[in-house]
This record gives structure tokens, sequence and C-alpha cells, in this order.
């Protein structure tokens, strides 16, 4: 259904289609283009109010200065320096490029197995769909539900640790199942593994099942065919996937907060103490950086993989 | 069908595949069975009796905050933001079926919309209010943040539905003398309709669950995800459960109707002989 659609679309490039204008363009070619300019005229102004004309606010802002009671307009590079010095700055990135990093491994291990066998090994379209649907629910359900769901799981009088104490494998609860890195990397992958697998699915629904069957003529063993033919044309799915979940890693600051129990640190949840202490200044700053981070961790991903070729 | 022996891989797989799905759904059924704790459970098994204690403590006022008002406000905001997600996508999807100035850049701006941190539209949004000293609420700031993040998804699946469209049916419709609004409403909305169900999906349930983006924009009272949150610092009880359990069975009531009523439609339009959009 429409997920993987929707995903497709940029696994494609994006762009619809542009194609020649009807008989009645060609009759009428200003009122069909004016037609267009006010049905995107919306969109325009919304993402033009909301999201343009904040992130101009924040790179603004972070010019500022500021005190414990107010913020003051000015333009000083305090904030940059003080970021840029400081020694928490790179603790901060490194720990968040850690979770980046097992997310997206883990993400992408995950995805692509559970997206090979929804597209190569279930046979039937009904069945297909059907799991495909159960694998999505869960990404219209709460966040922040599915995290506390791990409580009971993990907790120091958790189902885990009962169980591994009356196993007797352990002698006294596990403290490090939960706020810990191990807790905030596993709700990483709980949340955002569905982005990896929708991708990756819908580029393996579009790989011409001939190509396989020639490569099995050929000779390859199952390995091989997954390796050298099914991988290679998944590259466009896997590159949407790891954008999705490497730029919703890298700003995150509430799984971190939840699952790590105030333990633990990123850059995303730096940034969310600052704005909550009324620093904005110094929260802009931070996300100017951030933003910069990831968006060329983003252009990095979309230069392994030309996704506009994909056309 | 064809009857063939699976492989090894299939069953490996297959396995694979079922704990993914156990890992999926195993903790959110944990709190579910856990939200009917007798009145002296606690947080983690064992059940301490078998109650609905947990869900009557909901609906008193003291236990948890306002729980009432931030669902009532969550379901406003989530419906808002599917009604203009829907119609700006729908309108924005037509109109990038022809080619205009900008368009590249608004296709990447949109694009940009979905990667840029959560974290930092909230800021921005929260800046620009606090510096021009309005109050943000819900139905301002907090919606404007919604729209970021709904917004793009809608237009995603508009591109998807609009590239397998097949414009002979509004060439016909238009050869038969219909206009350009008898031409959408009676031959391409009926067509899209079932995509629509989608993207009103998106709309909603991406609002209703959004925490992010709203922490900053929402003002004095707090949608739904806000006041979860704020239990999960200072309830150690299984009302928490209890108000998961109901939140995660209204998203589910909300998922079921929509893939019902896609279903319901997209048979009815095959029903009618069309074969647009099949491979949607």
């Amino acid at each position: 259904m429409s997920p993987d659609g929707a995903v497709g679309e940029v696994a494609r490039g994006g762009l619809p289609r542009g194609r020649p204008a009807s008989p009645a363009a060609a009759r009428f070619p200003r009122l069909r283009a004016g037609a267009s300019y006010l049905q995107v005229a919306p969109l325009a102004v919304i993402l033009a109010l909301f999201l343009v004309i904040p992130i101009l606010t924040i790179v603004v802002v972070s010019f500022w200065r500021f005190d414990e009671y107010r913020i003051i307009p000015d333009v000083v590079l305090d904030n940059y320096s003080y970021l840029l010095t400081s020694a928490v700055t790179l603790g901060l990135y490194l720990n968040t490029l850690k979770y980046a990093a097992l997310a997206w491994v883990l993400t992408l291990g995950i995805g692509f197995a559970v997206a090979y066998f929804l597209a190569f090994h279930v046979r039937s379209t009904t069945w297909q769909m059907t799991l495909f649907v159960l694998c999505t629910i869960p990404f219209w359900t709460s966040n922040i539900i599915r995290m506390i769901s791990w409580i009971p799981f993990l907790g120091r009088h958790g189902l885990l640790n009962q169980a591994l104490l009356s196993l007797g494998l352990v002698d006294r609860p596990l403290e490090f199942l939960l706020f810990s890195d191990f807790a905030i990397v596993l709700a990483f992958v709980h949340l955002y593994t569905l982005f990896m697998v929708v991708p990756i699915f819908n580029s393996m629904m579009r790989i011409d099942r001939a190509l396989i069957e020639a490569a099995v003529d050929a000779g390859a063993t199952a390995r091989q065919v997954v390796w050298h033919v099914v991988l290679p044309l998944c590259k466009p799915g896997i590159a949407i996937g790891s954008i999705f979940v490497v730029t919703l890693v890298m700003g995150d600051f509430i799984t971190v907060r939840l699952m790590g129990g105030g333990q633990r640190a990123s850059v995303g949840l730096a940034m969310s103490n600052e704005i909550s202490l009324l620093q904005y200044p110094a929260a802009a700053a931070d996300a100017v950086a951030l933003l910069a981070v990831v968006l060329l961790m983003v252009a990095a991903m979309m230069r392994i993989v030309d996704v506009r070729k994909e056309l | 069908m064809r009857r063939e022996r699976r492989s090894l891989g299939f069953w490996l797989l297959a396995a694979f595949f079922g704990l993914f799905v156990l890992f999926l759904y195993g903790p959110i059924s944990t709190i579910v069975i856990l939200s009917f704790q007798g009145p002296d459970g606690g947080l983690t098994f064992p059940m301490n009796g078998v109650s609905t204690h947990w869900f009557a403590n909901l609906f008193e006022r003291q236990a948890v905050g306002d729980f009432g008002g931030s669902f009532t406000r969550s379901i406003e905001l989530g419906l808002l933001v599917m009604a203009i997600t829907l119609v700006v996508s729908v309108s924005a999807g037509l109109a990038f079926r022809r080619r205009f100035r900008g368009a590249t850049f608004l296709f990447y701006l949109t694009v940009a919309s979905l990667i840029v941190p959560s974290i930092l539209i909230g800021l921005g949004i929260g800046l620009i209010f606090s510096i021009a000293g309005w109050q943000p609420a819900w139905y301002s700031s907090a919606l404007g943040a919604h729209l970021t993040w709904t917004l793009p998804f809608g237009l995603l699946i508009m591109f998807a539905v609009f590239n397998r469209f097949d414009r002979a049916y509004e060439e016909a419709a238009r050869d038969l003398g219909a206009g350009a609004w008898q031409t959408f409403r009676f031959v391409v909305l009926p067509l899209i309709a079932p995509s629509l169900v989608g993207v009103a999906l998106f709309g909603f349930t991406l609002s209703y669950d959004e925490f992010a983006r709203t922490l900053m924009t929402a003002g004095s009272f707090n949608t739904l995800p806000l006041e979860i949150y704020g239990m999960t610092t200072n309830v150690t009880t299984p009302v928490l459960y209890a108000l998961g359990t109901l939140t995660t069975g209204f998203s589910f009531a909300i998922i079921l109707i929509c893939l019902a009523t896609a279903l319901i439609l997209q048979r009815r339009r095959a029903r009618h002989g069309s074969d647009a959009g099949k491979g949607v």
C-alpha cells in the first residue's frame, strides 16, 4: 500500500515524470502554469513558515548572546567558539555517532533479511501484503509507548532478569539492561527497523525475477545471488532507509533520555537541556552544527548511491 | 499453487521473520497484560491479581494530570493535521504532474522537511514565537510543526499515486465535455480515493503520536504524548501501562478502520471495472 509506494517514489529519484502539456494546456499555457502555482502555494507557504523561516531564525539566534534572564540580539561568535572548543562537544558527537553506527548496522541487517524473506520467499501476494502491513503497523503507534513497553522486559525485576536468574545464568539481576547504551540502541532498532524494511522491500519488488533465474542458470549459489544480484539492485532502497535511520538517530533526544535514564548523552539531548534552561542561542549554535553534520552525512549517502539516476 | 520443497534458507528466514514480529509486538503485549495488574501490582511481573483498577485510576483527575484534556486535544489536532495534509498533498500532487519553475527546489525542500532533525523544527518555531511574544499553542505552533512532518509523507504518497495514474481517463472525461473541476471530482478523485485513505492515516497518526516537534511548540496545554512523557518521570504505577494500552488500542482501531476503508474502496473501484492505480 501507500508507504512502500511513497518511499519507492524517492527511490526512483523523486520527481514524477514531467510530461508534455496536454492539448488543453497547449490552448491555455499561461492558465495551466498559473494553476500549478496555485496548487502548490499551500505547500510552499507552510514549508516557508514552519521549516525555512524557523531554520533561518535558528541561524540568526545562534549569533545572539544570552544571560540568565534573557536572550540579547547581537552578532557574536561566542556560542560557536564555546561549542568548538568545549571538550564535551567531541564526546557528544562521538557518542551520538556510535549510536547512529550501531543502529544503522543492526537495522540494515535485520531490515534486509526481513525484506528479503517477504520479497523472495513469500509467494502469495495476499500473504506478502498481510505480513508487510504487520511489519508497518507499529510505525503508526506511539514511539514513547513503544519505549515504555521495554520496562517490564528489561527492568531490574523484568522478565529477562527473572528468566536469567531462574536459569541460574546470573546470580544477581543485570543492571545494564535498562538505562544503558544497550537499551538505547535496542530501542532505536525497535523503532526504526521499519524505515529500512519498507524501502528495501520496495527495491526488491522491482527486481526483475528473470535476472535471478539467469544468475541461477549461470551457476550462482543462493548466497552469490544475494550478494551479486539482489544487494546491488537494492542500493537505492538501502540508501533511503539509511538516510531515515541515520537522521532520526542523529537528531534524537527522547530515546536517549528515556532509555538512558539520564545516564547517557547525545547531541540532541544536550540541545534539549539547553532549551529547557532557556539558553536558546547556545542551543541554536548546537542546532546549526548538528544540521550541518546531518546534511553532510545525507550528502555522503546520496553520493554513494545516485538516487536521481534511478529515475 | 506450485508445490515445491521449501529450502532450508526459507525456514531459517521464516524463523527470523517470526522473531522480528515477536520483537515488534512482544513488548507492547506485555504492557497490555500488565495494565490489568491488581491494585497492589507493580510495573513488572508477576501479576498481583487481575483488575481494571488502573484504568479507573486514569480517569481520576488528580492521579495522572489532565488525561482527558490532552487526549481530546491530540485528537482534535490529529484531525486538523489530517485534513490539511490531505488537501495540501493532493493539491500539490496535482501541480507536480506538470512542469513549473521551482518544482525541483520545492521537492527537495519537502524532502528536507523529512530529514531535518525534529528538535530543530521545534526549536525554530519556538524561537519565532518567543521573539515575537506570541503564545505557542497546539492549534498554531504545534499544528505547523506537525505539518512539516506529515506533508512530506502525504506528498510522496501522491507522487507514487500519480506516477501510476493513467491520464487517458482524464482525457476521456475532458473529451466528453467535463470541466476541470468535474474531471477531478468525478474521475480523478474516485480513482485515487483508496490512496487518500493512506494519506489520511499518515496525517492523523503521525500527528497523534508526535513528540519531538511538539515539545517546544505545544504551549501551556499538553498533547497526549507530552502528557505520557511527563508521566514517565513521576508515575511509578501501572496506570502508565493503562494509558499506553488505551492509546495504543485507539491507534490500532484507527489503523484497522483505515486499512478496511482502503480495501473496501479498492474493491468497489475494481468492481466498477477500472484498472487505474493497480500498481499502488
